[in-house]
């Protein structure tokens, strides 16, 4: 009988691939299909009491979200924050990336690890570390007031969009770094200088080869960074202020304070198709461009 | 009437750190000339090649093509393209494309564009490959999409960087060929480095064969054959028996050489190609020197051996003899195997003097 289903076990292919993916497999649907399906399933229903929930389907969460014109300017905040850090991370990170692929001769693996080595302390600390340095009493504010330049800290600095899209930028870079690294440090240097040979300038080679070459990197960086800012709610709640406040700090009070769950699943249902639809946009439209500018 | 310096290099040298991989060196190409750089790897070939591309600029020198100083020029600004070792096609975009590539600068429009495409594609063979990817060809593919990317911008020089090295030999042997004629008809120079001798042998008009930063001969494949000017030239094109000699006597017009330990021999000093050093080796190919079972009578001198190994080729046989006071088998060719000898056969040489070549 054991011998049979070894057997069996030996000449299926699948059923050993299925084995190795078990551990995993199962870890993704107890703690992320599972609550996921029932996120979905709360979005449809009513909230009642404290602790009461109506699990008759309807839409109605939907339209509560449609109609309070807060939720939708939450949402559309916090696409336009994750797009700028996203913007931001890749404006910042490309050319450190460009550099360690292209300059860096020797030890390339300790550059990287130089470039990650802020990331090893806690998300919590770095987020903190930057209200320390554009907070009123912060290095900034006290360095230009200690210097005489002006007389007042600068208010701007913290607890603003601006901040926030800032502190996730430089939380996430590290993210970005490795996919944009990998995708650049694999072009082949012979196809750059092809590229030159045949009558173009460095800069049309960049365009017209090294860019559509790292196409891959971009597409993951700015998946890695865009995907999970969208939700992240620790910084803008730290360093946001009211200015900054994203759907999620929303979501959060939902399932929190304001105690409406299906509210509060509805609302992270929408943020979450959004993302989906927008990052595969974005993919198929790089896509396109960086086809035709070669 | 043929341009003798259509490319023109001026005391060349390049150093990476310490190391010097091209040393002082002067190099004349005609128009329209096959020329092949020819020398083991780490020779300094490659390196000489990609200063004329512009990927590198000489530590020392000048670079001339077309009576125009290209020196401190960028290869996007020269009037030369190179096919790379690799092909370096471009894997994001298709065949057409790739060899569009180069063009974007003249300004065609899409017709015109088309039919530059067209007329190289066939120029190479590859007619209806517009739409495919670089991985959806073979390497022999890859490497005419390169050869017809290069040849469409019109280059007044065509650079290959060993171009052949990746295909297997009977591919190869075809695109030695393709490329003579090609180079033929369109009467562009091209410039072929190689470390394979019998590709640059085959190819080219004139050979220049490179060791250690500098050129030691430069020769149609014929005359580097028959006059090799030194000792590394005759080993590294084709085989050679190499046999240590010493000067016995000297005079104005001769040299009286101890040959083969077996007697004295006078030479006229004109067959020289070089001047000779201290150590001279009297140098033969093996298919200067004959083998028969018995005494050969028309040669000039007839040595006794011992046939230790006997290799079939088809065409031709080679025969590994030792020979009494000579350390090394000499190796002894024939054509079609007239002679029946057979290993452990008692043979005689036999080797006329007009064969016999010095080298230091």
């Amino acid at each position: 009988m054991i011998s049979a289903l070894q057997k069996i076990y030996v000449k299926n292919d699948q059923l050993k691939a299925y084995t190795l993916l078990s551990p995993a497999l199962i870890l993704i649907i107890i703690a992320m299909a599972a609550p996921m399906l029932v996120m979905i399933i709360t979005s449809f229903n009513t909230q009642i009491s404290m602790v009461e929930i109506d699990r008759t389907f309807t839409f109605d969460r939907y339209e509560d979200f449609f109609s309070k014109p807060i939720f939708s300017m939450l949402l559309f905040r916090s696409l336009k924050i994750s797009f700028l850090v996203t913007v931001l991370t890749l404006l910042t990170t490309y050319p450190l990336a460009y550099y360690i692929a292209f300059y860096v001769k020797k030890n390339k693996m300790l550059w990287i690890i130089l470039m990650t080595l802020p990331f090893w302390t806690s998300y919590l600390l770095r987020v903190f570390s930057w209200k320390v340095i554009l907070g009123n009493k912060g290095v900034i504010n006290s360095a230009l007031v200690g210097s005489g330049l002006i007389d007042e800290p600068l208010g701007f600095l913290l607890y603003n969009q601006g901040a926030v899209v800032l502190t996730l930028a430089h939380a996430w870079a590290a993210f970005a770094i490795l996919p944009l690294y990998v995708s650049l440090d694999k072009i082949d240097k012979s196809l750059l200088e092809a590229s030159y040979d045949l009558g173009n300038s460095k800069f049309e080679t960049f365009i017209r080869v090294t860019l559509p070459l790292s196409l891959p990197g971009i597409i993951g960086a700015i998946l890695i960074i865009f995907i999970p800012t969208v939700g992240d709610y620790v910084t803008p709640q730290m360093v946001g202020g009211t200015d900054g406040r994203m759907l999620s700090n929303m979501i959060q009070s939902l399932f929190g304070r304001a105690n409406n769950f299906p509210l509060g699943a509805a609302s992270a249902v929408l943020m979450l198709s959004s993302v989906c639809i927008i990052a595969g946009i974005v993919t198929y439209i790089t896509k396109k461009l960086t086809l035709r500018m070669s | 009437m043929v341009n003798n310096d259509f490319i023109k290099l001026r005391n060349i040298s390049k150093k990476f750190d310490d190391v010097i991989a091209v040393d002082s060196l002067d190099l004349d190409i005609s128009e329209g000339e096959f020329f092949s750089l020819l020398g083991p790897s780490g020779c300094g070939k490659t390196t000489l090649l990609r200063i004329l591309a512009g990927f590198e600029y000489p530590t020392t020198g000048s670079v001339f093509i077309d009576n125009s100083d290209v020196t401190n020029q960028t290869p996007n600004l020269r009037p030369s393209n190179m096919v790379f070792q690799n092909y370096a096609i471009f894997p994001h975009i298709n065949v057409q494309r790739n060899i569009e590539f180069g063009l974007r600068k003249e300004k065609l429009s899409r017709e015109e564009l088309n039919l530059r495409v067209k007329e190289s594609l066939k120029m190479v063979q590859l007619e209806g490959y517009e739409e495919r990817f670089s991985n959806q060809l073979s390497g022999g593919q890859r490497q005419r999409v390169a050869l017809a990317r290069a040849l469409v911008k019109r280059p007044k020089v065509l650079l290959l960087d060993e171009p052949l090295g990746a295909l297997d030999k009977k591919l190869r042997e075809e695109m030695q060929i393709e490329l003579r004629n090609l180079q033929k008809e369109l009467g562009i120079t091209f410039i072929f480095v190689t470390h394979d001798q019998e590709e640059a042998m085959t190819m080219s008009d004139r050979v220049a064969v490179m060791n250690e930063g500098k050129i030691l001969q430069i020769s149609p494949p014929k005359e580097l054959y028959n006059k090799p000017v030194n000792k590394f030239v005759s080993e590294f094109i084709g085989n050679i028996n190499l046999l240590e000699t010493s000067i016995i006597d000297e005079n104005d017009k001769n040299l009286t050489l101890d040959i083969l330990n077996i007697g004295k021999q006078d030479f006229n000093k004109n067959i020289f190609n070089s001047k000779l050093s201290e150590n001279i080796f009297v140098a033969l190919r093996p298919e200067d020197i004959s083998i028969k079972k018995e005494k050969i009578e028309t040669a000039d001198i007839n040595i006794k051996g011992i046939v230790k190994n006997v290799s079939f080729y088809g065409e031709s046989t080679y025969f590994y003899v030792k020979v009494e006071g000579i350390n090394k088998l000499l190796m002894v060719s024939n054509f079609v195997d007239q002679v029946s000898i057979n290993e452990n056969d008692e043979c005689s040489l036999g080797i006329n003097l007009e064969n016999i070549k010095l080298v230091s």
